[in-house]
């Protein structure tokens, strides 16, 4: 929730009624280093906000063996990019919880696509994300997260256990790493650029 | 970029009902949409609760509506009533998100990808 670095990074905005944002979503399992991944390229600390969810409000979601109303709050971390001085990229974490879909769909309409991030030693945390954005048809790109710089991993062996389809790129990133980290969303817009020229979604 | 209706104060739905205590906005912005002080928000000198001084005090810079709620402590949800109550009464602009209903076009990932390439 720190916020004070925010006044001294940023750019001067040139015309605030010509501002344009995009956001990416930065997916995967618990502490998989979302926050981390948006904290190395992100100019402010990276925020955290809250929505709150009831019973009421979300009749599908698994509550009901709680009696009553129940309020649930899914926290999500996000961070900001000033790619001009008119263009804002926001970076997403997605809530850990994959169950909260409603937050995803929140999270997802409009964004030009997801990182997911995965963890060689857990990487069926990624299977919820894989199959949301298939579902979704929205272009993500997969990166294995390099803990201590060790890849336990071939990128291809990632691949067929992850099964995703040959066209999804699998790399490996340094979610620590400014310069990494970049590498990563640019290989994410032009994988989407990729698409959007095939004129197919992921 | 976008024409969407939503750009247009005007033109926004009153994003507003308030049952037993808890906002329900009936029109949500996008979580990245962008949010800007007006004029008359800066020298309006009915600025309402602190929650609202301290949205027009934020949105002399643009920010997201995420940003908001994440600088209020407040919930996405109430971050968007507030906004967009505040865009009926004149006292900020929200700017929609650089696409429609889908996916950003290939001119504004261009753009994004050549930003990217330069930090």
């Amino acid at each position: 929730m720190d916020f004070a670095g925010s006044s001294t990074a940023e750019r001067p905005l040139a015309n605030a009624a010509t501002t344009t944002s995009v956001k990416i979503v930065v997916a995967g399992g618990f502490g998989v280093g979302k926050t981390t991944f948006v904290g190395s390229v992100s100019e402010i600390a990276p925020l955290t906000t809250e929505a709150v969810m009831t019973s009421a409000s979300e009749p599908l979601d698994d509550l009901s063996q709680t009696p009553g109303k129940t309020t649930t709050t899914v926290a999500m971390d996000f961070g900001r990019v000033s790619l001009d001085s008119d263009l804002l990229l926001y970076l997403f974490g997605t809530p850990g919880q994959y169950r909260f879909w409603f937050m995803w769909d929140d999270l997802v309409r409009g964004a030009i696509g997801a990182v997911v991030l995965a963890d060689t030693r857990r990487l069926s945390d990624c299977f919820p994300s894989i199959d949301y954005f298939e579902e979704r048809r929205l272009p993500f790109i997969v990166a294995v997260n390099r803990f201590d710089g060790m890849l336990t991993h071939a990128v291809e062996d990632v691949r067929d256990a992850l099964t995703v389809g040959a066209n999804v790129p699998v790399i490996t990133c340094d979610a620590r790493e400014r310069l990494s980290t970049k590498q990563t969303l640019i290989s994410l817009v032009e994988h989407a650029m990729a698409m959007r020229r095939a004129g197919t979604a992921y | 970029m976008s024409t969407s209706e939503e750009e247009v104060p005007g033109a926004l739905v009153r994003p507003y009902a308030v049952t037993r205590g808890r906002t329900r906005p009936r029109y949500q912005f996008a979580i990245e949409a962008l949010v800007s002080t007006t004029d008359f928000g800066s020298h309006s000198h009915q600025r309402g609760t602190p929650e609202i001084q301290t949205i027009i005090e934020l949105c002399q810079e643009i920010r997201s509506v995420a940003e908001i709620a994440a600088h209020l402590r407040v919930p996405l949800g109430v971050a968007r009533v507030l906004v967009g109550d505040m865009a009926d009464d004149g006292l900020v602009r929200v700017h929609q998100p650089g696409h429609e209903d889908g996916q950003p076009d290939l001119t504004l990932l261009e753009r994004v990808l050549s930003g990217l390439r330069r930090l």
